[in-house]
Parts: structure tokens; C-alpha cells; sequence
């Protein structure tokens, strides 16, 4: 049986500011979903919420993997369960070193009851791995021994999101804009390498303003955000009517959402 | 003032210095030398302290009555050490409790003419040799009182001398521990690497028994000659009882180069001058530390890099990690004289604070008196980033290991400067304990 990540009813706050007005999704693995939305919708709120940051907070409504309520998880607990976000902005650890982090991740992973400093996954096995995933992805092995997206350029942050999301094979993944300030050809690794790994087994939420990560990802489902809700539900054919024609009879047919939108993208300024 | 001055809280008495001098063999010179530094000490006692200094290092209740000089040696057998076992040593030594242990040196370095071990015997069987530079050069008795008291007392020390144009390939060992509670040491490390040649000497300092209190009074001396390069690392792993005071100091002539390292990870307090004379045109020195305070420790580094001649180059990078109410000062100078033109100095002390209680102060400074140099400084202090953190969780990596992660990598550009590959495993897996990571490993 595929595994389901359903949430409903989704309240979200920040700083006791509601983002999040009840947002309804169920992805189940194997599926790709996109998130569409203008700036300030909410989208890379939901992410967050759905990995567990603890500034997001959930006022009221769930998540749940397989019926299990993951909503007052920890993220470390989240991500064990198998659920993985690849960052809109991924964060600089300097001085640790890629291979040696991720080699904690999967150990976490693989082997969720682990504790702190019981043992990792073999350094032979992980090696061989790691390097063969990175040749995948047409990353140098050398970026293994560099310090965690230290003096990375854009284009690598996100080739390391997604060389973390090949090594961790989570059950959901969600890409926050993983294609923005790309150039063509890293949007064009990061679209194919999503595609080769996403499969059967994974259920992907593409969170995305272009065209080219759906086309290399075509998604069975479209959602559309606005004002902090899901206004709107299709198939792969809105993605791209949105991409063609944006978003204004969207925010004609959901005038509530529209302008709860407005007053978001005014306070962000 | 002087007329309220205790003593016995402060330093020794001349009674206590009669009672010592009266428990050494030594030649007539070094006795000399000791009442004269005696002299300077009583002198010194008499003045205040320089309060700016002071004011950051509480000695308030220091109490020097409660620490002695011990009689006879004590056993080495229990003594726990970092370093000892961890690499092929070309000789090795030990001091407990002030007495020097009997040395090792490899017969393919001992036939070059280098001379490693015991000060006291080596200082009188090499008087020509050695008496121009002990307590001349690098570091002098009437620096301070704590230099003088030194000066007066040492008990043991280390003594490695590398002839000209010899490399001793293999590193040396020192180790200088304490066993008993209220034993005084006044340890002394002088290493004398003459033109061309070189060396690398790994010290550390212990203690056997975590509840027994100790007072460590310490000088280390280098010399590096001309062309010459030495590779010294003091690796300070006291209990949290002992108060560590030191005067530490290197001169580097032309084209000579030091890599010195400093790690403060143990005492109840420390405070260190660790000066780097660029004595030479051309002569170099990168200075490193590794400090990581918790509990109650203060720990205090005051360090120069004096820039003498033209042309020459420093490197000082500290990193310095506090938990719980621990205290860290770091007061940097820079000090370039008007010949030292065309010169190099560079130094940066970054901080990350575990706890809000804890508390550092980091005060970088320049003194310049060339026109033509390259000085930078800074110091930051700032505490684990939450979204670090969160990162490495969404990862799967608990908040604890991730913050764990955090503090290594922080220790991590101090360790890649650190041109010794046991040194650096060996930092490590000393952090992962003060961490806490082996605790969690064992249940
Ligand atoms: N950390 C935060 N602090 C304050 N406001 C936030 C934070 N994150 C998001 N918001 C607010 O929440 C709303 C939705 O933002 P976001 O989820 O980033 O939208 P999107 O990703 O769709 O552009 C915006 O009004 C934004 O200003
Ligand atoms: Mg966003």
C-alpha cells in the first residue's frame, strides 16, 4: 500500500500572525503535486510547516502520514518518518563537511531509533554511494569534503538539496522553488534529477513559478494558493494556463482570498 | 598598601623560597639566578597588579597558602593522557607533580646532537649552551610577578635544543600532570631550534584526579633560528580545580617560521600571555587556538604578535566555544615597530556562546608605528543559529547531534590550520567528550 500525507484543515501562524487559513492536501507517494501561487500566498509557509519549523506554528487543524498525527513532531521526527523539504534558501553549516553530514542523515534515516553517537552507516558503503549519486546528479565529488553550502553558488545549493533528497529517499518531498535563480542548464540538472528520482515511491510537492520543472515533472495535480488557502484544484493543463496567463482571474473568481492576499504582500514590503 | 599585603594569599613568602631552595642540587649559577628572580618576585608583590588586566581576571579568592611545591614524586602509572599514545614519538617525558620522569629519545635523533629532556639536568651539564637563552629572551623574569614567581620556583620542565640544520622528523612528547591535591607546579618548556633546523613538540598538561586542586605557575619558551621551523602545541587539560598562570613566548628570526598552537580546555582559571616576536626579516608565525569553557572555568588569553623587522608575517586565529557560566577573554595586540616595514599581522577571534549565562570578551587591537603594513583584525561572538539547526533536523539530525555538528564545525577552521594530523583527530574526539557525545554513546 502507498503511503498518504493528508493534511486538513490547516491552520498556520507566524509570530501569531495567521498565514496559514485552513489548507486541505493529500499527496500520496508515487503522486507530484504543484503549488502554485503569487508571492505571499503562503506556500513557502505551508514547507515549513510541513518540516517542522518551530516558528511555524499550527493553531488548529493536522498532518498526518498513514493516519499517524505527525503535527507536534519535531522536524528530526518528521524527517525519519520520511518527510524532506528541499530548501527555498538552503543554510551555510561552515565546517561541516557535506559527506559527514549527510552520512549522519541517512544513519538517522535508515535507522530511526539511532542515538547520538551510535554508530553510522559503514564508511565504505556510504563512500560508494554518495559518489555514484553525485555522478548522477553531474556533481564534482569533490563538493563531499566541502563545508555544508559554504561558498556555494545558487545552482549548487540546489543540486545539494536535491543530492540530499537522493541520498535520504524520503516518502514526500516538497521543492521550495528549487528552480529559482537557476540558470537554464541547473534548472535543467535539478528537473531531470527530480525526475529520475522521483517515482513510485515518492510523493513530490513542486512548489514553482516556471514552466520547466513541471515539464521534465509533469504533475498529476495543480494546486493554487492564495490569501493562505487552496482556492483552486486541476490538473497539469492550469499550471499552464497560470504560467500563461497568471494570476488575475484567479483572484476574480476568489475575491476573499484576493484580498486577504493584497493585505500579505502589503505587510511583507 | 603594602602594609596590608598577605602574602601567603598572594605568592610565596621568602620563608617558603628558603624552605625550596634548600630542596635542590643545583649548581651555584642557577641558584644565583633564582634568588635574583626572588628578589624581582618580592619587588613585584609590593606593586599592584595592572588593574586593566586584573580588573577581567579576578584573583579574588586565589589563595596561594593553600598550594606548595611537592617533596617527592609521585607515581605516573594512573595518569590519563591525550596525546601520549596516539602516534610514534621520536622521545617523550614526563612531569608530575614538578618532578621530571626519566626521557626517551630516539638514538638516530639523540646521535644528531639534539638534546631532549629533563631542564634542570640538561641546563647543568650544557651550561654554554643553554644559559644565553633560558629566561633571556623570550620571556623574562620581570615581566610580571607571575613571570618572577616563576622565575624563582621553577621546579621541572622540558628541554628540547635542535642543533643547526638537524630535522627531527618524528614529534616529541611532553606531558606535565598533577596527582596530589594542593601541589604547586612551576613548569618550564624551552625549545631551542637553531638555523635551518626543525621540530615539532606536542605538549599537554593534566591532571590525574578530577577533585584535587593545583597551581600551575608555567613559562614556555621557543627560539626558532634563521630559516628554522618549529611546530609547538600546548594542549591545557587541567581539572576544573586548577588555577593556570603562564608567561609563553616566541622568537622567530629571519625566515624562520612558527606554527604554534594553543587549546585551553581545562582549569578553574587560566590566564596566559602568548607573545610572537618577529625578531627577523621574513619571519613568520601563525598562531592558533582552541578554547572551549563550561561550569565556572574562566579562561584568558592575552596575546601579541610584535612585528620587529621588515617583511614579516603573523597569522593568529582563536576560536573559542562557552556553555554554562563559564567565562573567556581574549585581548589581542598587534604591535608593529617603524623598522618592521612591508609586514603581514592578521588576527581573529570568533566566539559562540552555548548558554546566556556565559560571558567573553574579546578585545582586538593594533599599535602601529609603520607606514607601509597589511593589519586586520576582528573578533565576533555570536550564539548556534536556530535555522543551522532546524536545517540539519529536517534532515533527521536530532537537535542535540545537529548543535553538537555545529560546535565541531565551528572548532573545524581552527583544526584545518593545524598542519598535525593526530593533533587534529585528537581535538576532536577531546570536544566530543567535553560535548558529551561519548556519554550518550555509552548508555
Ligand atoms: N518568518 C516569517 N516571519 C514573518 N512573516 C512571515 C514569515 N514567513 C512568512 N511570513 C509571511 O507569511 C506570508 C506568506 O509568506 P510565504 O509563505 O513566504 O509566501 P510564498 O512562499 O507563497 O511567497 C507573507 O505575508 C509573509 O510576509
Ligand atoms: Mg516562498
Amino acid at each position: 500500500m502507498s503511503s498518504l500525507l493528508k493534511i486538513t484543515d490547516l491552520h498556520v501562524s507566524v509570530a501569531d500572525t495567521p498565514i496559514l487559513k485552513g489548507v486541505n492536501l493529500e499527496i500520496r507517494q508515487g503522486e507530484i503535486h504543484a503549488l502554485m501561487g503569487p508571492n505571499g500566498s503562503g506556500k513557502s509557509t505551508l514547507a515549513y510547516a510541513l518540516a517542522g519549523h518551530p516558528n511555524y506554528s499550527v493553531t488548529s487543524g493536522t498532518i498526518e502520514i498513514d493516519g499517524v498525527n505527525i503535527t507536534e513532531l519535531e522536524a528530526d521526527e518528521r524527517a525519519r518518518l520520511g518527510m524532506f523539504l528541499a530548501f527555498q534558501y538552503p543554510v551555510v553549516i561552515p565546517g561541516v563537511k557535506v559527506a559527514d553530514f549527510i552520512r549522519h542523515a541517512i544513519s538517522n534515516i535508515r535507522n530511526p531509533d539511532r542515538k547520538e553517537g551510535e554508530g553510522l552507516v559503514g564508511m565504505r558503503e556510504f563512500r560508494k554511494e554518495i559518489k555514484s549519486r553525485m555522478e548522477e546528479l553531474g556533481m564534482d565529488v569533490e563538493f563531499a569534503r566541502r563545508y555544508l553550502n559554504d561558498g556555494f553558488s545558487g545552482g549548487e545549493k540546489k543540486r545539494m538539496e536535491i543530492l540530499q533528497m537522493a541520498m535520504l529517499q524520503p516518502k514526500f518531498a516538497i521543492l521550495d522553488e528549487t528552480d529559482s535563480g537557476l540558470d537554464s542548464d541547473a534548472v535543467r540538472v535539478v528537473s531531470e534529477g527530480l525526475a529520475k528520482l522521483s517515482g513510485p515511491e515518492m510523493g513530490v510537492l513542486i512548489i514553482t513559478h516556471h514552466e520547466r520543472l513541471l515539464e521534465f515533472n509533469p504533475p498529476q495535480y495543480t494546486h493554487v494558493m492564495l490569501g493562505g488557502r487552496i482556492v483552486e484544484t486541476g490538473d497539469a493543463s492550469l499550471a499552464h494556463d497560470l504560467h500563461a496567463n497568471g494570476y488575475a482571474a484567479i483572484r476574480e473568481r476568489h475575491p476573499e482570498a484576493a484580498a486577504d492576499n493584497a493585505q500579505a504582500e502589503a505587510a511583507a514590503v | 598598601m603594602s602594609a596590608t599585603l598577605d602574602i601567603d594569599r598572594i605568592g610565596y613568602s621568602s620563608e617558603v623560597f628558603e624552605d625550596f631552595l634548600k630542596s635542590r642540587s643545583e649548581p651555584d649559577w642557577i641558584m644565583d639566578a633564582r634568588r635574583t628572580a626572588y628578589a624581582k618576585y618580592e619587588e613585584l608583590l609590593g606593586e599592584e597588579l595592572d588593574p586593566e588586566e586584573f580588573k577581567r581576571v579576578d584573583l579574588r579568592i586565589f589563595n596561594a597558602a593553600k598550594f606548595r611545591p611537592s617533596e617527592a614524586a609521585s607515581n605516573a602509572d594512573s595518569i590519563q593522557t591525550l596525546l601520549a599514545n596516539e602516534t610514534e614519538y621520536g622521545g617523550q617525558i614526563a612531569h608530575v607533580d614538578g618532578h621530571s620522569g626519566t626521557a626517551t629519545l630516539a638514538d638516530s635523533i639523540a646521535e644528531q646532537g639534539v638534546l631532549f629532556g629533563d631542564l634542570q639536568t640538561l641546563l647543568t651539564e650544557n651550561r654554554e649552551t643553554l644559559e644565553p637563552y633560558f629566561l633571556q629572551q623570550a620571556v623574562r623574569p620581570d615581566a610580571d610577578r607571575f613571570a618572577a614567581w616563576h622565575a624563582a620556583f621553577w621546579t621541572s620542565g622540558t628541554l628540547l635544543y635542535v642543533p643547526k640544520g638537524v630535522t627531527v622528523d618524528l614529534p616529541l612528547h611532553s606531558l606535565i600532570a598533577h596527582t596530589n591535591d594542593g601541589v604547586a607546579d612551576f613548569g618550564h618548556t624551552l625549545i631551542i631550534v637553531e638555523d635551518e633546523a626543525r621540530a615539532t613538540l606536542l605538549e599537554e598538561t593534566t591532571s590525574a584526579d578530577s577533585d584535587a586542586s593545583g597551581l600551575h605557575v608555567g613559562c614556555v619558551e621557543l627560539i626558532v633560528g634563521k630559516h628554522a621551523n618549529l611546530r609547538y602545541v600546548q594542549l591545557q587539560n587541567w581539572n576544573q580545580k586548577t588555577w593556570h598562570f603562564a608567561h609563553q613566548g616566541g622568537n622567530v628570526d629571519s625566515e624562520g617560521s612558527l606554527q604554534w598552537t594553543v587549546v585551553g580546555l581545562g582549569s578553574k582559571l587560566s590566564h596566559i600571555h602568548q607573545d610572537v616576536n618577529l625578531n627577523g626579516r621574513a619571519a613568520t608565525a601563525e598562531v592558533n587556538g582552541v578554547t572551549f569553557a563550561s561550569n565556572r572555568q574562566k579562561i584568558s588569553y592575552y596575546t601579541q604578535q610584535h612585528h620587529r623587522q621588515q617583511g614579516t608575517h603573523s597569522d593568529l586565529l582563536y576560536k573559542e566555544v562557552l556553555r554554562d557560566d563559564s567565562r573567556v577573554i581574549w585581548r589581542g595586540m598587534i604591535k608593529v615597530d617603524p623598522a618592521a616595514q612591508q609586514t603581514d599581522g592578521y588576527q581573529r577571534s570568533d566566539a559562540l556562546m552555548l548558554s546566556r549565562d556565559a560571558r567573553c570578551d574579546s578585545i582586538p587591537g593594533l599599535e602601529i608605528e609603520a607606514d607601509d603594513v597589511r593589519c586586520t583584525h576582528g573578533a565576533t561572538t555570536g550564539r548556534v543559529d536556530e535555522e543551522q539547526i532546524f536545517y540539519a533536523q529536517s534532515r533527521g539530525i536530532s537537535e542535540k547531534e545537529a548543535m553538537h555538528m555545529i560546535v565541531e564545525g565551528f572548532f573545524q577552521q581552527v583544526y584545518d590550520r593545524i598542519p598535525i594530523e593526530v593533533v587534529r583527530e585528537t581535538l576532536s574526539r577531546t570536544v566530543q567528550g567535553k560535548l558529551g557525545i561519548e556519554a550518550t554513546a555509552s548508555v
